[in-house]
Formats: structure tokens, C-alpha cells, sequence
């Protein structure tokens, strides 16, 4: 693995994404990305008897499949890592002990999915683990009623609030199998925090954190916009992608025609979600359902995935604290 | 550029880029749901004043926020509660609906973590500020009155 | 028959007026709706405090009563009334005592209803 510059790191080995599942919710499967994803379920609690159980089963499913597809054995995957949004992380964690795969829990709020694709991959480039399966996850309900207010309690939502997706999405990550998609470099972002307090207004929290890190990335590798077929952001919503495009004009990069926000695309407008989706699921399942198969077809040779996460907590949130961001970067190649 | 100016410039310029909802579309929906369900206390009111017209009024108007409570927290059941409140806003939390709805929606979702630490401790999870400030200021009140009343 | 129809009309215009500056203070400041409960309330207790929101509640009815204004006025009322006639007991009990009805029957009403019903995903 060779340094560039401050933060962004090459790849040396052939490290592959063989193969993505994505499983959504209902409301997502009503969203135009419906035709892209593998599974879409009607009934959020999966037969369990509380929310929290099942997101645990979204996981397993997704998980499970994924491994399935990529025709590898359970005991060959070396290594799970992942994370969701619940207190100790406990659906990444009950999957985990279903699995019986050594498990990194990780925790960069809706930023987890590059962060354990990074991981992952270090994983791999260090040449001890072979396959390695990365999953997050989040889940409206069991956000909404660890975050914010009970479901049956009537708020009206601000107009620049998001709607957490629920879904989970799962890659198994080889340096030993192969397959079109590699993974070429990565920048691990630094946490930003440009002052915002309001808990509802998270795309403008984000919206720094993820300037830094695309402009952390273009210093680093001497490259801008103009050189990549997509840029994609994780859960910015419609607001946070507008800023987020404001702040990189400043830094003298137009984003227009090849820039696409996870969350903003994963939702029609006439859902309801106001600014677009968010939480750990909303990049997890674009990039394991339309960015791979996107790469896979070869209509992008390459893609920069920039999951945005709000690292809020509720506590600290109330004794005025602001809420802080981070932004990782994956650049995804197809060969 | 400081981080506080950063901080603060970065602010404004969130303010300003936010989308303003329509507020006059919201104004419009809260006083007209404000003013139904109040009508609808009236109406009941009326009702018993028919019935039984020597209740004084302090009984009457408790009986009225008795049905209106009874009737928001059925509607939290069936679920039909967030719905309206999504279009009403203050016109269904300001009215005493608004803290009947928070109750029965606190019991409902925290009623899994069991009877306990569930229902026993969450079901005033919004509700309980209002209580706690509400009684507080009404001991303050109480006491200044007796006070008073001594000279 | 006449009476009856501008009685309305006053419920209509105190009641939906006061629902209408409480959104109004929800969409111009940052403020979460339930300290904007808690504010009203306190604004009819220490309106209660002074005698003045009775007059409010004679003159538009359920218009003042059904808003959390007029918890807020029974909380302070029941206060002032039972410490009139039971001393400092009353003082003591009288806010309690006022409001005690509603605030029984909705946590007895909710308790009930938790039994039948789990809560829903929100739809939109």
C-alpha cells in the first residue's frame, strides 16, 4: 500500500468486489432504483416481533446471500466487518454470533460503508486475509425510535429533514477470486464540524466533511472531477448535495453533470421523504445494487464513492454540542 | 478565517439555502385543525350542558378534556393519530390532544423494553416536561396565594 | 340560536389562533415542539397565576380550555382555589387535584391501548 499524499492511500494488490446484495425496505422498493436491487421486503419487521429483530434478519439475509452468490465457502470468508446505526451496534452484532465469522464492528454512523470497505481491503492488501465480507445496514423504524420520537407520536417533520432508509447492504471483497470491480485507492476523511446544531438539518452537517475529503482526494492524486465517470455521495439528501456543491465551487471544482447523491436518488419526490434518504443502508445498497451493476456493465469505468456520516449523539446533542461529520472515500475501477 | 467565523458564516449560509416550507399553507393548517378540535370540545359541551345542566364549570371542562384525551389516544391506537397531526402540526399537538398523543404513543413503542423500565418509565418521555414544569409552577403559585391570603 | 353560532365562531378564532402562533414560532425558530408545549403551558399557568386567563376561557369556552394553555390555567387555578379554602395544604394539592382527571385517564387509557396495538412504520 503506497501513501499519496495526506490522506489517500493506493491499493498494490488485485482486490476484487465479487459480489454486492442489496436488500430495502417497502418504501425503497417504491423508489426508481427498485429495478436494481436484489431484495425488496414488504414486511419491515421480516415475521419478527419487534423492529430491532428485524433489521438483525435483514442482515442475516443480505449476508447470507451475498456469500451464497460468491460461491465461497462460510469458513473461507476470513473476516466480517460492518456496523449499523443502534447503540452498541447490536444487529451487526447478533448477526455476527448467527455467523460464527470473526467480526470488526465498526461505528462512522452513515459513513460505515467505505469505512469497512477500507478496512476490508487493508485486510486483504496485508495479505493475511483472503475474503472478506463487508455489511451495513439501518433501519427507519429502530432509528427513528433510538434518535428521535416514538412512530405513533404525530410531528410534522422540518422541510429539510431525511428519511432513514431502511436496508442492508452486503460485499464480499477477495484478493484471491476475481472480478471487474476493483478497489484502486481510498482517502479516510478527517472529522469536520462546521457548527450545526439542529438534529433534523444533517445534510448541511455532512456537507463539509465530504468537501474535505473529495478535495483531500483531488490534491492527493493530482486528478478533479473531469476524470471520473460518476462521483457519488452517500446521504447528503437534496439540500446537502446542493451545499456540498456550493462548498466545492469554492474550492474551484464544478460538480454538475457526473454527480449524483445516494440519498437524493433512492427516493421519487413524490414519497415524502423531503430531502432524500440517509442513515448507514442508504450508500451500502445504491453502491451494492446501481453503482456495481453500473460497473459491471462498464457504462462507468470508474467511480468515486464518498459515504458522508453525522456523528451525532443524542446526549451530548442536548447539552448544545454540534454535530461533527466524516466522509471516506472509495474509488472503484472497472477493468 | 477562524473556525468561529468559518463556523458562523457557514451557518447563515445554511439558513439562507434551507427550503422555507410553505408556512402560509402551514399557518392556514394548523388554526383550522386548531379550531376543529376545539369546536369539537365545544360541541361536546354543549352536549352535556343539554343532558345535565347544574354541572359547574370546572367539571365541565374536564369532562371535555377527558373525551378529547380518550378520543386522541384511540386514534394513536389505530395509528391514524401521526397522520393527522403531519397536516395539522400545532393545530394537533397545541390542543390537549397533543399531550394525550404523546403519552399513548410513548407506551406503545416503549412497551416491548417490558412493563418496567418500558411503559413504566418512557410512557412520559415527552409528556413529563410538561408536568414536571406545569406542577412546579402550580406549587410556586399555590404557595405565593397562601402567603397572601395569611395577611 | 344566534348565540350559539357566534359562541363557535369565538371558539374557532382562540383556539385556531393559538394553534397558528405556536406553528408560527415552530417554522421561524429552531425551537422542537415539545418545549413549545411546555411554553405555552407555562404561558397559561402564569396567566392562571394572575386570574387573567379566565377571562379568556368565560369568553371563548372550549376555544380556551382544550389548548394547553388551559392545562397550564387549571394547574395554577386549582393552586390558587385550594389554598383559598384547605390553606397550605391546598397549596399544596390544589394543581394536582384540578388536573388530576385528564392525567389519570390518559395514563390509564394509554396503558390500555399499549396492550392491543404495536407501533406502526410511518408510511410517508
Amino acid at each position: 500500500m503506497i501513501k499519496l499524499g495526506e490522506q489517500t492511500y493506493q491499493i498494490e494488490k488485485d482486490i476484487s468486489i465479487i459480489t454486492g446484495v442489496s436488500l430495502v425496505g417497502r418504501k425503497e422498493g417504491e423508489g426508481p432504483l427498485a429495478g436494481y436491487f436484489d431484495f425488496i421486503e414488504k414486511d419491515d419487521k421480516m415475521g419478527e416481533k419487534t423492529f430491532e429483530k428485524g433489521e438483525r434478519q435483514m442482515f442475516l439475509k443480505a449476508i447470507s446471500c451475498a456469500i451464497r452468490k460468491s460461491e465461497l465457502k462460510k469458513d473461507e470468508i476470513d473476516l466480517y466487518v460492518g456496523g449499523d446505526l443502534m447503540n452498541q451496534l447490536v444487529s451487526s452484532n447478533y448477526t455476527a454470533e448467527e455467523l460464527e465469522i470473526p467480526f470488526l464492528g465498526l461505528y462512522n454512523a452513515c459513513a460505515t460503508m467505505t469505512e469497512s470497505l477500507i478496512i476490508g481491503s487493508t485486510f486483504l492488501e496485508s495479505g493475511g486475509a483472503k475474503n472478506v465480507i463487508c455489511a451495513t445496514g439501518s433501519h427507519f423504524s429502530t432509528a427513528e425510535r433510538q434518535y428521535r420520537y416514538p412512530l405513533e407520536f404525530g410531528n410534522q417533520r422540518q422541510s429539510y429533514a431525511q428519511w432513514t432508509v431502511t436496508g442492508v447492504g452486503a460485499s464480499v471483497i477477495s484478493s484471491e477470486r476475481r472480478s471487474k470491480i476493483k478497489i484502486k485507492k481510498f482517502t479516510i476523511g478527517k472529522v469536520t464540524d462546521f457548527g450545526i446544531c439542529d438534529i433534523a438539518n444533517m445534510g448541511a452537517a455532512m456537507a463539509p466533511a465530504a468537501m474535505e475529503t473529495l478535495n483531500a482526494f483531488f490534491k492527493d492524486t493530482n486528478t478533479s472531477q473531469k476524470d471520473y465517470d460518476l462521483i457519488a455521495t452517500g446521504d447528503l439528501g437534496k439540500l446537502g448535495s446542493d451545499i456540498f456543491k456550493d462548498l466545492m465551487q469554492e474550492k474551484g471544482y464544478d460538480l454538475e453533470t457526473n454527480y449524483i447523491d445516494c440519498g437524493h436518488m433512492i427516493y421519487n419526490i413524490d414519497q415524502n421523504t423531503l430531502q432524500g434518504g440517509s442513515g448507514a443502508g442508504c450508500s451500502a445498497v445504491v453502491l451494492n445494487s446501481y453503482i456495481l451493476q453500473k460497473l459491471q456493465s462498464k457504462e462507468f469505468k470508474n467511480v468515486l464513492l464518498i459515504s458522508t456520516g453525522a456523528l451525532m449523539s443524542t446526549t451530548v446533542n442536548q447539552q448544545g454540542d454540534s454535530i461533527p461529520g466524516i466522509a471516506h472515500l472509495v474509488l472503484l475501477e472497472a477493468d | 478565517m477562524n473556525r468561529n467565523a468559518r463556523n458562523q458564516n457557514y451557518i447563515a449560509y445554511v439558513e439562507k439555502k434551507s427550503p422555507k416550507a410553505g408556512w402560509f399553507e402551514a399557518l392556514f393548517h394548523a388554526f383550522i385543525t386548531g379550531a376543529a378540535v376545539c369546536c369539537l370540545g365545544q360541541m361536546f359541551s354543549d352536549i352535556i350542558k343539554a343532558f345535565f345542566p347544574m354541572m359547574d364549570l370546572l367539571t365541565l371542562g374536564g369532562w371535555i378534556n377527558i373525551i378529547v384525551i380518550a378520543l386522541t389516544i384511540i386514534l394513536t391506537g389505530l395509528g391514524l393519530f401521526d397522520r393527522l397531526a403531519k397536516y395539522g402540526g400545532a393545530g394537533t399537538f397545541i390542543p390537549i390532544s397533543g399531550f394525550a398523543n404523546s403519552i399513548a404513543s410513548c407506551a406503545i413503542e416503549y412497551k416491548k423494553e417490558g412493563l418496567v423500565f418500558g411503559i413504566g418509565s418512557k410512557m412520559f418521555f415527552v409528556a413529563g416536561p410538561v408536568l414536571v414544569n406545569g406542577v412546579a409552577y402550580s406549587l410556586v403559585v399555590g404557595i405565593i396565594y397562601f402567603i397572601i391570603g395569611l395577611f | 340560536m344566534l348565540d350559539a353560532l357566534f359562541m363557535y365562531l369565538k371558539v374557532i378564532l382562540v383556539g385556531g389562533t393559538i394553534c397558528m402562533i405556536a406553528e408560527l414560532i415552530v417554522i421561524r425558530t429552531k425551537i422542537t415542539p415539545a418545549r413549545i408545549l411546555v411554553i405555552f403551558l407555562m404561558i397559561g399557568a402564569i396567566l392562571g397565576g394572575f386570574g387573567l386567563y379566565n377571562y379568556v376561557v368565560d369568553w371563548a369556552g372550549a376555544g380556551a380550555t382544550i389548548p394547553i394553555l388551559g392545562f397550564g390555567n387549571s394547574l395554577a387555578n386549582g393552586a390558587i382555589v385550594a389554598a383559598k379554602t384547605d390553606g397550605f395544604f391546598g397549596a399544596l394539592s390544589g394543581g394536582l387535584i384540578a388536573t388530576s382527571a385528564g392525567i389519570a385517564v390518559s395514563i390509564g387509557l394509554s396503558y390500555l391501548v399499549s396492550f392491543f396495538v404495536s407501533s406502526k412504520t410511518k408510511k410517508d
